[in-house]
């Protein structure tokens, strides 16, 4: 027997948005966060940090401890003291050493939240300093041992395309260029938190996460591989971006454990002070070009460095690194180019993924790049952008094809006609008065689905189970955290089989219950979940037998026509890339340095929507974010101390602070997506920032290679504008500084 | 110490420690689990509740100050036809994403429509300015209390 043909949205198409599930109980207040939980007999836990940012432990005196009071620290660790990542080095409690401010040294758990938390506070900590690496020029100094390794460098890769010393020698001209950019805090609005309970030879963890296995995994490896049947729950997430996705495996790891000392269930939710100082952040970069131009001006050859700083422990720093790097050379195409790339441990707080997940570091940095190269020479940066833009048949950074077709040449147009971009650009560059206006456009992409191999090691499984009832439940390990999965994937679903939506359930995973379809990151929830989904879909609608339980898995593989080689980075980088054109204007008050955000315009590839207004959601909400990374969200370690403690230090965009946002998409199938679709989620991010510093560059005159652009900066590039020129030597061969780097 | 006051149209009296912020006497001692704890310090709007109609952030209050007063959490303010209407245009409009914002962002609105039904947009965002969302960008959410605006048919 087969299902019925009728959809619940006959004739419509998969696009036209549907009510969120989840909106009932949000608006409601009845959906469940971490911290709403409560469980008969729960102690509560609070952590004691280090105050140093390295150190040696040399005694630790706890306060007298109430009855029913206790606490947990490395040696109570059952399994291995550390954090089942990429890498080895990050344990749940710092051992003998310290290595960032707030970097966990114990927990006071008690029955009490608030006595809990004055134990912590009065526990002392005795340190003997160690010389610490409190900034990437320290690590580039080298003058503190090492953190990591004999180099201190978390990464380093390189890869070549072409034979950039040849064109180096052919080239009429050599352009230099470096950009900065700083940390940036996630500040979801609920804060981190995770609850533990053990039972009989079981041990549950609930908590705010993008990634219920990666925590299993932590957790099993903290509690001893084998000795407890774990199991993860995921909870309503308030927020993530990103920042949820390393480091709840630390707090389930430390929680679990309290919970087996114990013998109860332990709730351990940060507050909002030690979630900024404590959990990770954008890492912050600094990038620099020597690019090469032949005698039209056109690009020839690249050389990027890009170093980033990783903070104190690796976390997911090096995949950051490989995404940072295949965006180097952005959107163009660069015949001859050489990416050299290295992550630096400091004794900061960990740097981890963060939307866009190393690309809106590079983006900034080669957008600004190609822009300051149209300016010197006198061209339009648009049409100068667009003239090397990637094509469909052209070889990307690591020689990967370019399969789809790229429709960045109609988005810009679309968009510039809509801003009035060529107009605007000609008039704005010769401001006058106080208040200057400037417009900047920016050219991006993301590569959808995991970096590199990532997608082959993880080979993400679904399942779909139909009930007797012939409701289908959705099985997979993808997280609702408010960007929409719980709204598109029953979409994509119901649409493939054909049957009404409600029919469709798809609850917050339980990994007793679903298996592992990877982690909810890297823009390939919609894409490589999906996608498996609809065929899983499609097969359970070709065997549908009506009133009988069935159940169907796939495992996710690359098309055959991708090709990979890790070891040279080589090959698609990516199955596929959406893509994204934004355009901001901007006016600066050149007394005080403020900057007023007129108006957003961006135009995105996403291949095609699951759904308008999720998609929407995204775009506004991606660029928002863009908006304060590039303008606002100042966060500065000295010494070793995030200076911003508090949400009121760290300026997120507010009602009053965000402009008009004109955003829109493009249809442009993806042949292996459900439906068509890409990825969405982190695009909206990635462009964001080098169109602003593009107008705020153009306001002021002045060049702008750094973000945030705070009023500070802006004044002090104005009162230095006449030392602020980029560099340039013509030819290169001439010029012996200019070899010795670009030989390094 | 005793406290008497109306919370969600009804007369509790609790006795609690008149400095403990009323923020956690809702979570804690009532379980009403609505109102969100996004930072402790009055500056994310996630803790908002009504007090004598007006908007305030729970989490700096503390619960001696409501003595006699009148408190309108999303648990009481559900069940109203103004609620409907709010949660309708929030949904519609796409202001709801992760939702930890969404309970203080209605009761934000409904504080802002009960003394003017039709707001402009300056006003809305005004209005709202106390309470941060990071997941919408903002704008879709001055869109759905402009569409509840719009809408009206609910004594706000
Ligand atoms: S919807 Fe997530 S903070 Fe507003």
């Amino acid at each position: 027997m087969k299902p019925p043909e009728h959809t619940a949205t006959p004739g419509n198409d998969i696009a036209d948005p549907v009510a969120r599930p989840d909106a009932a109980a949000k608006c409601a207040g009845t959906a469940r966060y971490l911290a709403d939980l409560a469980v008969p007999g729960m102690l509560h836990a609070r952590t004691v940090r280090s105050t140093r940012p390295r150190a040696r432990i040399t005694s630790r005196r706890l306060p007298p401890l109430p009855a029913g009071f206790f606490v947990v620290e490395a040696r109570d660790i059952p399994g291995r003291n550390r954090i089942r990542m990429l890498d080895d080095d990050w344990p749940f409690f710092a051992e003998d050493i310290v290595n960032h401010i707030g970097e966990p040294i114990l927990l006071v758990v008690g029955p009490e939240a608030e006595a809990t938390a004055m134990i912590a506070s009065r526990v002392i900590i005795e340190y003997e300093d160690l010389p610490p690496i409190l900034s990437l020029d320290d690590a580039l100094a080298g003058l503190a041992p090492p953190l990591y390794g004999e180099d201190n460098c978390f990464a380093e890769y390189s890869f070549h395309k072409g034979d950039l010393p040849q064109a180096r020698r052919a080239a009429r001209q050599m352009v230099k260029d470096g950009f900065s950019t700083g940390f940036q805090e996630h500040l979801y609005l609920e804060p981190q938190g995770v609850l533990a309970v053990p039972e009989a030879g079981r041990l549950t963890v609930y908590g705010s996460m993008q990634c219920p296995y990666y925590v299993k995994k932590a957790v099993e490896q903290a509690v001893g591989e084998g000795r407890h049947h774990v199991r993860i729950v995921q909870t309503v997430t308030g927020g993530a971006f990103g920042g949820k996705e390393d480091y709840p495996s630390l707090l389930a790891g430390q929680a679990a454990v309290a919970a087996l000392k114990s013998g109860r269930p332990v709730r351990l939710v940060l507050d909002r002070t030690e979630d900024i100082a404590a959990t990770t952040k954008r890492h912050p970069s600094r990038i620099d070009f020597t690019t090469f131009l032949d005698e039209n001006d056109d690009l020839l050859g690249m050389d990027v460095d890009i170093l980033l700083d990783g903070g104190a422990y690796s976390g997911l720093s090096s995949v950051v690194l490989q995404r940072a790097m295949f965006a180097a050379s952005g959107v163009y195409r660069v015949p001859h180019l050489h990416v050299h790339g290295r992550v630096l441990a400091t004794n900061q707080v960990p740097a981890g993924a963060f939307r866009g997940f190393g690309a809106p570091q590079a983006f900034f940095a080669i957008e600004m790049h190609l822009e300051n190269i149209a300016l010197r020479l006198g061209l339009d940066p648009l049409e100068y952008k667009l003239r090397h833009a990637l094509r469909r048949g052209d070889r990307t950074c690591t020689d990967g094809l370019v399969r789809g077709a790229v429709r960045l040449p109609e988005m810009a147009t679309r968009l510039c006609e809509a801003a009035g971009y060529p107009a605007k650009q000609a008039a704005y560059t010769a401001g006058q008065g106080r208040y200057r206006r400037g417009i900047g456009l920016s050219l991006c992409y993301h590569g959808c689905g995991f970096t590199g191999q990532g997608e082959e090691l993880i080979q993400g499984t679904i399942a779909l189970h139909k009930r007797a009832d012939d409701a289908v439940e959705i099985r997979v390990a993808a997280t609702e955290m408010g960007q929409g999965a719980q709204t598109v994937l029953p979409k994509i679903v119901a649409h493939s089989l054909g049957i009404p939506l409600d029919q469709i359930h798809y609850e917050n995973p339980d990994t007793d219950i679903v298996p592992d379809s990877g982690p909810t990151v890297a823009s390939r929830t919609t894409m490589i979940v999906g996608g498996l989904l609809r065929e899983a879909a499609l097969d359970l609608k070709r065997h549908w037998q009506s009133g009988r339980v069935m159940d169907i898995r796939r495992t996710y593989h690359h098309p055959p026509h991708i090709h990979w080689d890790q070891e040279h980075f080589r090959g698609d980088a990516y199955p596929e890339y959406a893509w994204g054109v934004n355009v901001v204007e901007v006016e600066v008050d050149l007394l005080t340095g403020l900057v007023r955000v007129i108006k957003i315009w961006a135009q995105f590839d996403v291949g095609a929507p699951m759904d308008e207004r999720t998609l929407r959601g995204q775009m506004e909400g991606g660029i928002a974010q863009g908006l304060g990374y590039a303008l606002w969200e100042k966060l500065e370690v000295d010494d070793g101390r995030v200076q911003q403690q508090r949400i009121r230090d760290y300026t997120i965009p507010t009602f009053m602070d965000m402009p008009p946002v004109e955003s829109g998409s493009v249809y442009n199938p993806y042949e292996f997506g459900p439906f068509g679709a890409k990825g969405a989620g982190e695009l909206t991010l990635v462009g964001v920032a080098p169109a602003v510093a593009a107008a705020v560059q153009q306001a002021i005159g002045c060049p702008v290679d750094m973000i945030p652009v705070t009023p500070e900066m802006i004044l002090r590039r104005i009162r230095n504008r006449k030392h602020a020129k980029p560099d340039s030597e013509i030819p290169p061969e001439s010029s012996p500084r200019s070899r010795s780097r670009a030989d390094t | 110490m005793q406290i008497t006051f109306e919370l969600n149209n009804e007369t509790v009296c609790l006795d609690v420690d008149p400095l403990r912020p009323l923020l956690d006497v809702l979570r804690e001692e009532l379980g009403l689990t609505g109102t969100k704890r996004g930072c402790g310090e009055g500056e994310c709007g996630a803790c908002a509740v009504l007090v004598n109609d007006r908007l305030v952030n729970s989490c700096l209050l503390p619960v001696g100050a409501v003595v006699h007063g009148r408190v309108m959490t999303i648990e009481g303010f559900r069940q109203t036809g103004a609620y409907q209407r709010l949660a309708e245009a929030f949904t519609e409009a796409g202001a709801v994403q992760c939702g930890f914002c969404t309970p203080g962002m209605i009761l934000a609105a409904a504080a802002l429509l009960r003394r003017n039904s039709q707001p402009d947009e300056t006003e809305i965002r005004a209005a709202l300015a106390g309470n941060l969302c990071r997941c919408t960008g903002l704008n879709m959410i001055v869109e759905a209390v402009q569409l509840a605006a719009r809408r009206g048919g609910a004594p706000w």
